[in-house]
């Protein structure tokens, strides 16, 4: 039976993390390298990196962070920021990434995600897509997409987006809660359950987790993975620790 | 220091494998050239994308005849994921292409009503003669698979809506439907094994 995946996720600019977690043991919280290995060994099903870079100069950093992360890592690893072309994406797969995430550029130029598809595989085409109530307080209004670190609204419908990201290639959903991201208030699940059910492709839930049972939520809305960031902020909770507690609930893990 | 041979056909991701190789302190040759293919001592043969696709590289530069050649000889080789399903004769994915056909029957898609493509980690139960496998978790990412366990090889298997070999062994030829090189230590055991041809 297929498990349900836990992807921690790093943030980094210019080469180091940010809000690096104080795991204990670690010596040096801003390397991604150190970061990446304690997640592996916590027992993390894959990783993500999102580069956050403000600045191209910042983002020169990736090439050698993906190396040497790959060089340690023995699970799949993700990589997303600041990809604009096939070529970028390229770039990133060479350099050891296994996926490639896209949100801005897919919504500028679709077909980025078709020739994704065509010259590295579906499977290594995620469409990442950060979704916004139009009404915090009722979800059978919908989602617009926003793009840009959520600076510009598109207009676009979420669900429809997710749909025609599936037909062009995208081989899985990294679905961001716009409304959620940050506020510890968990999954916005209306939206993990009108995007789950409008795809076949699997769906990896963003923001707002804070404790177990938002990822046990999140799960039965549809999720097949989630990404959990700021639940290890503290340093307190590990990933396995987290696993046992799905474990428990009744949640397929890998352990 | 011991040799693998990467087959380099362009269009499969393998920064991973070569990464896990790298970590079993072996040098890593990446090949493109029928020549290499035949007379490697280790050779990894991975693949990604659809069937049709990869056939069609494998029938540029002899490596389609190369791949045979090797696998007759039963010379240590590695496929991994559509390099599994490229032995085989045909598949559902590209109706009409012959595939090497060094294993009879024809890959099939995952039936409709779970979530296709297959990807992330799933339990593998370990042939009762398997020489590199244990049972654990391997992680997938594919939407046909081999549903029909092939004679003659020893076949390890995984469910994702039906039963599907996960993995199949005849001596030094080990092909992979999961990716052992991001399978965790898992995976990476099975490579040493293979590698170094040491009993699970």
């Amino acid at each position: 039976m297929l498990c349900r995946r836990i992807l921690p996720c790093l943030d980094v600019r210019d080469g180091r993390v940010v809000k690096g977690i104080k795991f204990q043991g670690l010596r040096d919280a801003g390397d991604p390298v150190e970061l990446c290995k304690a997640y592996q060994a916590q027992g993390a099903d894959e990783l993500v990196i999102l580069d956050v870079s403000a600045t191209p100069e910042g983002r020169g950093h990736q090439v050698e962070v993906i190396e040497a992360v790959r060089a340690i890592l023995s699970i799949p690893l993700t990589v997303g920021g600041g990809v604009r072309a096939a070529d970028d994406a390229r770039r990133l797969l060479d350099a050891g990434a296994d996926k490639v995430g896209v949100n801005t550029a897919a919504v500028i130029t679709p077909e980025i995600l078709s020739e994704m598809a065509r010259r590295f595989g579906s499977q290594c085409t995620v469409i990442a897509i950060d979704a916004k109530r139009r009404d915090p307080d009722d979800p059978s209004q919908g989602w617009d997409v926003v793009i840009r670190s959520g600076k510009e609204n598109t207009g676009l419908d979420a669900v429809e987006w997710a749909r025609q990201a599936a037909d062009l290639g995208a081989g899985e959903v990294l679905l961001t809660s716009w409304d959620r991201d940050g506020t510890r208030a968990g999954y916005d699940l209306a939206l993990l359950t009108a995007i789950s059910e409008a795809v076949d492709i699997p769906v990896i839930a963003s923001g707002g987790a804070a404790h177990v049972g938002h990822l046990v939520d999140a799960f039965d809305a549809g999720a097949d993975a989630v990404l959990a960031a700021s639940i290890f902020h503290d340093g307190e909770l590990t990933v396995g620790e987290l696993k046992d507690d799905l474990a428990e609930a009744g949640v397929e893990v890998r352990r | 220091m011991k040799e693998v041979a990467l087959l380099n056909t362009g269009v499969a991701n393998i920064a991973s494998v070569r990464a896990a190789l790298l970590r079993l302190d072996v040098a890593v040759r990446f090949v493109e050239d029928a020549s290499s293919v035949v007379d490697a001592d280790a050779l990894v043969f991975p693949g990604v994308g659809a069937f049709g696709a990869g056939m069609e590289r494998l029938r540029q530069d002899g490596l389609a005849r190369a791949l045979q050649t090797r696998f007759a000889a039963g010379a240590p080789t590695l496929a991994i994921c559509l390099g599994l399903q490229l032995l085989f004769e045909a598949s559902e994915e590209s109706p009409g292409v012959d595939g090497l056909g060094i294993v009879d029957g024809t890959i099939r898609r995952f039936p409709r009503d779970v979530r296709t493509p297959q990807f992330g980690w799933n339990s593998v139960e370990a042939a009762p003669e398997s020489r590199y496998l244990t049972d654990g978790h391997a992680y997938f990412a594919n939407s046909y698979a081999c549903v029909e366990p092939p004679d003659g090889w020893a076949a390890s298997t995984s469910t994702h809506g039906v039963p599907f070999v996960a993995a199949m062994e005849k001596g030094r030829l080990l092909a992979c439907q999961f990716h052992p090189e991001i399978s965790g230590p898992w995976g990476q055991e099975i490579l040493r094994r293979w590698l170094f041809d040491e009993e699970a």
